[in-house]
């Protein structure tokens, strides 16, 4: 039986206040986040707005801002902040011994 | 085995856990178990966190004895010191020792604790390489630092910071090597973790963050440590403290069920019934503990369970403070935000301050505190009894005396000040004056500070003056700012923030965030980027950029399209290509499927559609062809845009292409405030446009006009006149001035046309046409930033570490092939 985690990398090769992206063959690519507080979090690839990708955008607090338009998104919840609507889907991830541990199914009910 | 009516616990470990789970035992029912220890080091339960004043010389071993041998006597308990228990027989109920020892047990409790981990580098087995665990770790240190010299601590954790802390008093001189880029990192954010690295290094340590032991070398013994960047330190002992690993060896191979550590329930029983295990050994519900206050918790669940009244352990919230004389540091609960969250940030830059606390659904969940730790078990008890804050919110941060007092409304408490109080400590405002001042007609924040300077300098007492601005203004008070503050974060505007920086000095944005009072932990995406290149532009060759607070297009060096690929503008110097630059992008185009080539308005080749894990190799193939980046993605120079000039044109009056690619040679890679456009037209007929460029040169018989301040974007702004000059060098030196006037005067994403707007073309002028001396200044001053700013980003990037950071995927997952079995 496959783990239900998936271990994609050590923590520390995602810059910090940054991201590194996980393609997923025939779903959609994650992004995983390292926020200056050293939290992991994953959202899928793409804001809400525009599809622009976030992985790409300037992490602050447990913000990223999308670089397409400037969209604020909870990392947490993958909500738009202020006065934009909408919602990225975020994925379980964990941290155990600096490994970033990602939930295998809620990657692949993304994909195809 | 039962050799009386009482049964018998053996317990394995005579350390705090092992003792502590026995006291607490005989507490409840002293009768009930005959009792025998077993520990591996040859002496009595000593205290192990205490091992950090040991080293530092604030303790000998007698003051950190918990247990001396009249204890175990006293109790009736059967100590067997130096007899490691080397296996676990379940079908027997016996354990092994290393001398070949049987005994028989009725109950087990398991407390080995656990061991440091020991990075697994070349060298790690060398004499003078020590961990930091237990007394014979204590006592190698002191051997080697008795003789001085210098020691390289590896782990910027706790116990690594106290290690190097008590090498430090002990006279050696210590290098902390971490490899993530904040210090306990675990425990602090970046802000506080920031702090506490100014402060160790202000004591003699020296501080690497981010840096990662490729090996420990030397000859017979050790000499030093190499990082893999290539860095050697020099050092006689090399301390591992990066962490520790619970010790489930025996557990194991017993047969009971270890995750990371040995799996407990509640009452801290293991996978076998008649065997119990407390401390850093065990897993909780997924939790493994290495602090002591879990396991004193564990200890009395597992002796309420023992004597039959079972209460139940339910897992531990920690606080952590760092047992360093003088730095006060706590931290507690889950600080690193979240779903929900909000922060409540008080920096008190003067006193080395800073407080943040994290809540959620009005309930602290999170605490860090440097600086100022009084409050720390205050907030650590409303966090573990997650007791509503909601009452006392506006005055939590200022600590329970404030905010349980009679006081508990801010602003009441501001109206009872005496006059005489200080308000302002930067300037020595008092309120009295700061009142007079508001009253005479200071109606906003600006205007007191401007008037009688309180909250002018550091901000800390911005709250205190809108209160007194409430107070004094009543319902005319509405918060009205006439300076534009930089961003949510902060009370003050750029230039104000601009201005400190050059006069305390400030070198890193956690620094500016500390001193200027910003509330939030790290800022966000508006002053980030501001700050980075502000800092970019006062320290040349002495700060370091921080990629993390740029836009993407600058972190990625090409410009982010719609559908999230990227498009590659090579340079070409004034316009000009040759066949092989034409041939090489003709190539790259090919081989990368760029799907567009376009001609950009400043003369320029554009490569749409290259996939951001293409853009290194699009680079290095680029730049074998001897081509850069021309930063058509950068608030920087972009093009320069040239007529053909005298050299062919039949009305041209000057060389426009030569000096064009001159000024680009020149005064690339320069990071500016906003894009900057250039332009030289050989004459007044202009075909190069230059009188919507930010800087322009227009060629006239006599020499050079130079234009500046325009602009062809949404609002279309022409060019004024700055002056005539006569020689391309001095063209040449007064682009360098008028440039770098720009980048220290203007806001960041300021353009030249609102700029000039802003502060006038006359003072401009005034600043570097009448001022010759400020002109040259200026212009040093440039030509000394340009020596660190023209290295090409893509040669660098091409090859260097970033490349994996930045452009490949962490990972790939091919859900086919975990379906087979493999993963990916």
């Amino acid at each position: 039986m496959t783990p239900e985690w998936l271990d994609i990398g050590a923590a520390v090769d995602i810059p910090l206040r940054g991201a590194r992206t996980v393609p997923v063959e025939g779903g959609e690519e994650i992004a995983v986040f390292r926020t200056g507080s050293n939290r992991i979090y994953a959202l899928v690839n793409r804001c809400p707005h525009k599809k622009g990708p976030l992985s790409q955008g300037i992490v602050h607090g447990d913000s990223v801002a999308c670089p397409l338009h400037n969209w604020v998104i909870s990392l947490a919840t993958g909500e738009a902040t202020g006065a934009d609507v909408g919602c990225t889907p975020t994925i379980p991830v964990q941290v155990i011994s600096g490994r970033v541990l990602i939930c295998r199914s809620s990657m692949l009910e993304r994909a195809a | 085995m039962k050799t009386s009516g009482r049964e018998h616990l053996v317990v394995i470990g005579n350390g705090m856990a092992g003792c502590r789970a026995v006291e607490e035992i005989l507490a409840r029912d002293a009768a009930r178990y005959r009792i025998t220890i077993i520990g591996a080091e040859p002496r009595v339960n000593y205290n192990r966190i205490m091992l950090s004043p040991l080293l530092a010389g604030e303790k000998h071993f007698d003051d950190i004895v918990i247990n001396p041998m009249g204890w175990y006597e006293d109790n009736g308990i059967d100590l067997l010191s130096g007899d490691p228990v080397e296996a676990i027989e379940r079908d027997t109920r016996t354990v092994i020792t290393r001398t070949g020892r049987r005994i028989g047990y009725d109950r087990l409790l398991i407390a080995t604790g656990s061991d440091p981990f020991i990075i697994p580098v070349p060298g790690k087995d060398l004499p003078g390489v020590v961990s930091f665990r237990d007394i014979d770790d204590v006592d190698a240190m002191l051997r080697a630092a008795a003789s001085g010299g210098d020691a390289v601590v590896i782990g910027g954790g706790l116990l690594g910071l106290e290690a190097a802390h008590g090498l430090s008093l002990r006279g050696m001189t210590v290098t902390v090597i971490h490899l993530m880029e904040t210090l306990m990192e675990r425990q602090l954010d970046e802000a506080a973790g920031w702090l506490l690295k100014s402060a160790l290094e202000a004591r003699g340590q020296m501080i690497l963050t981010g840096a990662d032991t490729a090996e420990i070398y030397g000859e017979g013994k050790v000499e030093g440590v190499r990082l893999k960047d290539g860095r050697e330190i020099p050092a006689s002992l090399v301390v591992m403290a990066v962490g520790i690993r619970p010790n489930v060896a025996l557990a194991r191979n017993a047969g009971i069920e270890v995750g990371r550590g040995i799996k407990v329930d509640d009452h801290m029983a293991t996978s076998d019934p008649a065997v119990l295990a407390v401390g850093e050994c065990v897993e909780h519900d997924g939790n493994v503990y290495g602090l002591v206050a879990p396991l004193w918790e564990m200890c009395r669940a597992l002796a309420d369970g023992l004597t039959a009244r079972p209460t139940g352990y339910r897992g531990s919230i920690t606080s952590t403070k760092l047992k360093v004389a003088g730095l006060d540091v706590f931290s507690a609960g889950d600080f690193s935000g979240g779903g929900g969250t909000e922060d409540i940030v008080l920096r008190d830059a003067a006193r080395g301050v800073y407080k943040r606390l994290v809540l959620k659904d009005e309930r602290i969940v999170g605490a860090v505190l440097y600086g100022d730790t009084s409050d720390g078990n205050w907030y650590f008890d409303l966090l573990k009894k997650a007791d509503s804050i909601a009452e006392i919110r506006d005055a939590l941060i200022f600590g329970q005396a404030f905010a349980q007092g009679d006081r508990a409304d801010p602003s009441a408490a501001v109206a009872v000040l005496p006059d005489d109080t200080e308000i302002c400590g930067c300037n020595g405002v008092s309120k009295g004056k700061v009142v007079a001042s508001i009253e005479s007609g200071a109606e906003t924040l600006d205007a007191v500070r401007a008037t009688c300077k309180a909250s002018a300098s550091c901000g800390s007492c911005t709250g205190l003056v809108e209160t007194l601005l409430a107070l004094t203004l009543g319902d005319d008070y509405s918060g009205e700012r006439t300076t534009k503050t930089m961003c949510k974060c902060i009370s003050f505007g750029h230039d104000d923030v601009r201005r400190e920086i050059s006069v305390q000095a400030m070198k890193s944005i956690p620094e500016i965030m500390q001193k200027l009072h910003w509330s939030t932990p790290d800022g966000c995406a508006s002053c980030r980027p501001a700050l980075n290149y502000y800092l970019l532009c006062a320290w040349p060759g002495e700060y370091s950029d921080d990629q993390q607070s740029r836009f993407v297009n600058e972190r990625m060096h090409a410009n982010i399209q719609k559908d999230g690929t990227y498009s590659v503008v090579p340079r070409m110097w004034g316009g000009l290509t040759t066949p092989q630059e034409l041939r090489a992008i003709a190539d790259v185009v090919e081989k990368y499927n760029a799907p567009m080539v376009k001609v950009t308005g400043g003369q320029r080749l554009d490569i749409f559609g290259i996939r951001k894990e293409d853009l290194p190799a699009v680079w290095a193939d680029l730049g074998a062809a001897g081509m850069v980046s021309g930063h058509a993605y950068g608030k920087a120079l972009r093009t320069v845009k040239t007529c053909v000039g005298s050299e062919w044109c039949r009305f041209g009056t000057q060389d426009s292409t030569g000096l064009g690619v001159k000024l680009e040679r020149g005064f690339w890679g320069s990071w500016m405030p906003h894009k900057f456009k250039m332009a030289v037209s050989g004459c007044p007929r202009n075909c190069a446009e230059a009188t919507i460029k930010d800087f322009g040169v227009v060629c006239v018989e006599s020499g050079y006009e130079l234009h500046v301040g325009g602009n062809g974007g949404i609002k279309v702004r022409a060019t004024d006149l700055l002056v005539k000059v006569e020689t391309e060098a001095e063209a040449i030196h007064y682009a360098a001035a008028f440039v770098q006037l720009y980048r220290e005067d203007a806001r960041y994403l300021e353009r030249t046309a609102p700029w000039i707007e802003r502060k006038g073309i006359d003072w401009l002028k005034a600043q570097i046409v009448d001022d010759a001396e400020n002109r040259d200044t200026l212009a040093a001053r440039f030509w000394h930033s340009q020596q660190y700013m023209q290295d090409d980003p893509w040669a660098e990037r091409a090859s260097g570490c970033a490349r994996d950071l930045l452009h490949r995927p962490l990972a790939e997952v091919r859900p086919i092939r975990i379906m087979e079995g493999a993963d990916a």
